[in-house]
């Protein structure tokens, strides 16, 4: 930056910024400038070709001589404080190909300075307005980049897949399109030249690049002869609408688009293709009504316990953890069946339900309440084990309430096929998930219908193992083994 | 991809193309680890825009077309003579992922016809997502339509996999939807959409991944006799009642293969046009559908003016509307004025008495809007006492339309 005497009286600063959105050096001289006093009228800006040297001399229209702004190492100059939405629209305009973007950009900032703090928020300002309508261009561009950008494939090196592509733009919009390049291919390596800059990636860093000229691409493979035939195949003839097409996919993109190339001929054969739609009569169906499969498909629903669990085996997990259904344990048609909230640690293990610690004194309560195992249905409402790894220890984790509605339906078909007289829900999940509803399991125990079924709520014996006061273990015990006599003599069983 | 997978790609495209809904929107941004691929924005990418206007965001197809059912406004049902095709899991993830690499496809959205049974077709589609989450690390967006004649554990499982479920309403009219679609039953699709919402919200509150991007369905306009009100109150209870995140319209239009009991004449494209304008003023502005319908006449909307434009004449009482003063909901009334334009509003008038010009760069549709607006240097007194308001705000000629 310069100061020379020209147009008179009239001092004028003339500013070289580099090649493409030089945020850094714009913001730069925007912090001398304000601090120096400069309005915006004084200040001839300009942009270096690229690849043209920091302090080559250009002269302007006016013959000052511009010097390049370097050196201006952070803290020289005056800190400036810009509201964010000012901070936001320049970002965005930076990138924009118009060189007046630079005085317009610094004409919003220098009437900041002088006292409008609000004025970018002021949609209705003219200046606001115009350089707002240039960021929506720029924003606009580079919503296309992301969009229209069509890479080729260029085969496999060190296992990465490698893919190029030449893009054109209207602005100097690489450097903000490519971050979303990076997040959404990781795992490729992939390269986008353009004449305003080019941008790669190699999995570790981004790394841009000068204007690139149109570079050989490799063939049109496959993937692009079947892209092709899928966007032939999606046009619609009957709703032909070229217009609204082209607002949202103007021609200067159609160059770098293969799919382009078929627009005038699907465009031009829509007319003839409707007409003969109409034309053509309805016809009778060819082959004959498949009145055996269309009998069958209603019959998917699985027919019997096996099939279900066969079913419920195959399905993965709806919770964090466990891997292996543990399925329900028992005679179909047992007077009593007992749902209790989800395998633990050894169910998981051993695939069946009530073997751990709980499942033990389960069997204790079962055996004093005069209830013999084998007899009875015994399940879990969550079929897998929901747990999260500490160390080498697996912690018990307690489903959700929308974990347990993922399972529900198997658990009432699976009620629906043993036909319990009974079912006895031990400890709120359980009653969760068989009424739908929060039941508060020590306030509410006792016979209380659970769905589709005459229920039972009781206390799930690991709430017991739970109690720190032996005392209180061995009341609720007692209450757990009341409760399970009383549900055996309402099932009669 | 050799030339016979082109060729049932083709025809599984070509059978999928009837679904309007092509959103890569809703969801939250995802992206996925370092070795696997893809992302979502939140918004959406439209990647490219077929000759009909539509926008190609996922790669829309069919896993087969073959389908038991026989819905006559369907060009797949099985009464039907459509060249047919299937593919397997793994032909659907292969081109997904080769799609995506090249930068073709935002994800995919899955549908199928009917083959054995729903649940069997319900299965095979979420092994499909499955596949391309699991084994491929694929964080881009899936639409999976779920088939409600399938059991019930089949949706709680998609909703795993996919970003958006959907199940198709198809008609507004459930008497219309039995003469026209045997198979399909009316209360068992809003129950399966129930089912959806359900788990969703579920999911949302204890912060775990179900269907993130919500639940959208589609109705088909124009194959019945069913009018543009009756169209309008599906909708509002659909998005009431279960949470819809959109409601599309398809016009419907003829297809090859043509069933005997459909009209042989589209529906006018401008109606479905009408009915999502109207679907905005509903979502978006407060508008009720006693209030929209109203502007129109026998329960169809104007076809010649957008619906806000016809309401405005037939309620003059409430302009002009003074843009410096009026609140909110007053200013999204005014015809001409989008939501977006109304929120400039709100923020320039703040800090500055705002004029005609002003309006001007605020909005688009200042044209529209004067007659019903009051600024610093404008009252449009004679043209809202005007008798031929409608007349002077409607376009002069009506352009001519395909099969108008």
């Amino acid at each position: 930056m310069s100061t020379a005497r020209a147009l008179g009286a009239v001092e004028t600063e003339s500013v070289a910024l580099a090649y493409g959105a030089d945020r850094a050096g714009f913001r730069r001289a925007v912090r001398r400038l304000v601090a120096a006093r400069v309005p915006p009228d004084q200040v001839v800006w300009r942009m270096r070709e690229p690849g043209e040297a920091e302090g080559a001399p250009a002269a302007d229209l006016f013959g000052a001589t511009a010097t390049p702004d370097v050196g201006d190492e952070a803290g020289q100059t005056p800190a400036l404080a810009v509201p964010r939405a000012a901070g936001e629209i320049a970002d965005l305009v930076l990138c924009h190909h118009d060189t007046d973007r630079f005085a317009r950009l610094y004409s919003l900032i220098w009437r900041i300075a002088q006292g409008e703090r609000r004025l970018a928020d002021n949609p209705a300002d003219p200046l606001v307005h115009r350089l707002s309508l240039m960021a929506k261009s720029v924003r606009r561009d580079i919503h296309k980049m992301h969009a229209f950008v069509r890479f080729r494939a260029l085969g496999v090196e060190s296992g990465r897949e490698r893919f190029i592509a030449w893009f054109e733009p209207e602005h100097f919009i690489v450097e903000a399109a490519a971050p979303f390049f990076r997040t959404r291919f990781p795992a490729m390596d992939w390269a986008i030249l353009t004449p305003l800059g080019t941008v790669g990636w190699d999995g570790q860093a981004l790394a841009f690049g000068p204007p690139a000229a149109r570079p050989p691409l490799p063939e049109a493979d496959g993937f692009e002869e079947g892209w092709l035939a899928y966007y032939a195949s999606a046009f619609n003839p009957a709703r032909a609408n070229p217009v609204m097409m082209r607002t949202e996919m103007p021609r200067k993109y159609w160059a770098n688009l293969p799919e382009a190339r078929l627009i005038p001929a699907l465009l031009e054969s829509a007319p003839a293709r409707v007409a003969a739609m109409i034309e053509r009569e309805a016809q009778a169906p060819r082959k004959r009504d498949p009145a055996k499969a269309v009998a069958a498909m209603a019959r998917q629903a699985p027919s019997s316990l096996a099939e279900l669990n066969a079913l419920i085996r195959a399905t993965p997990a709806f919770v964090p953890g466990g891997t292996n259904a543990v399925l329900g344990e028992g005679p179909v048609g047992a007077a009593l069946a007992l749902v209790g909230e989800q395998p633990g640690d050894r169910e998981d293990i051993e695939g069946r339900p009530f073997v751990g610690p709980a499942g033990q004194l389960l069997m204790k309560a079962l055996a004093q309440a005069g209830l013999d195992r084998e007899r009875l249905y015994l399940t879990n409402a969550v079929k897998h084990f929901k747990f999260a790894p500490r160390g080498k220890r697996r912690l018990h984790q307690t489903p959700t309430a929308g974990e347990v509605k993922h399972y529900r339906w198997w658990l009432d078909a699976e009620l629906g096929f043993v036909r319990p007289r009974l079912v006895v829900a031990l400890g709120a999940t359980a009653a969760l998930a068989l009424s739908g509803e929060a039941v508060a399991v020590t306030t509410q125990r006792g016979p209380r219908p659970l769905g589709r079924h005459p229920g039972f709520v009781t206390l799930h014996p690991s709430y017991l193992l739970r109690l720190p006061d032996p005392v209180a273990q061995a009341q609720g015990f007692a209450a757990l083994v009341a409760d399970l006599r009383q549900a055996r003599e309402l099932a009669g069983a | 991809m050799d030339d016979t997978l082109r060729t049932k790609l083709g025809i599984l495209a070509d059978a999928a193309k009837y679904d309007a809904s092509c959103a890569s929107s809703g969801g939250r941004g995802r992206k996925a680890a370092r070795d696997g691929i893809g992302s979502t924005t939140g918004a959406g990418i439209c990647h490219s825009y077929t000759p009909d206007g539509r926008c190609v965001s996922l790669l829309k197809i069919l896993l087969t077309n073959y389908c038991l059912f026989d819905c006559a406004y369907c060009i797949n049902r099985r009464s039907s003579n459509v060249e047919r095709a299937r593919l397997s899991v793994d032909e659907v993830v292969r081109i997904t992922l080769g799609f995506y690499k090249r930068n073709y496809i935002e994800g995919l959205f899955l549908s199928s016809g009917i083959i054995r049974s729903p649940d069997h077709t319900m299965e095979q589609m979420m092994l499909v997502a499955r596949t391309l989450r699991q084994a491929h690390g694929f964080a881009g967006y899936i639409h999976l339509k779920a088939i409600p004649e399938a059991s019930p554990w089949l949706v709680e499982q998609a909703g795993l996999w996919a970003d958006r479920l959907s199940v198709n309403i198809e008609l507004a009219s459930d008497i219309s939807l039995k003469a026209l679609a045997p198979e399909k039953d009316a209360p068992g699709i809003k129950a399966t959409m129930g089912q959806m919402q359900e788990r969703m919200l579920e999911a949302k509150e204890e912060r775990r991944r179900f269907a993130p991007a919500g639940q959208s369905t589609q109705m088909i306009v124009g194959a019945d006799d069913t009018t543009d009100e009756t169209v309008l109150r599906t909708s509002a209870g659909l998005y009431g009642g279960y949470g819809l995140k959109r409601v599309y319209y398809s016009a419907f239009s003829p297809i090859p293969e043509a069933s005997r009991v459909l009209p042989v004449k589209a529906a006018p494209l401008r109606r479905e046009n009408r009915l999502y304008q109207a679907d905005w003023l509903l979502r978006f502005y407060g508008f009720t559908v006693e209030e929209i319908t109203a502007g129109g006449s026998a329960g169809m909307l104007d076809l010649d003016i957008d619906p806000k434009l016809a309401w405005a004449p037939k309620h003059r009482e409430r302009f002009p509307v003074d843009v410096n003063g009026a609140d909110r909901e007053l200013l999204l009334r005014v015809p001409g004025l989008g939501a977006r334009a109304v929120d400039r509003i709100l923020r320039a008038r703040r800090q500055t008495r705002l004029t005609l010009d002003d309006i001007g760069r605020l909005s688009t549709g200042v044209k529209r809007a004067r007659a019903f607006l009051i600024t610093a240097d404008h009252h449009p007194l004679k043209l809202t006492d005007r008798s031929d308001l409608r007349e002077r705000l409607a376009p002069p000629a009506r352009q001519l339309e395909l099969f108008a």
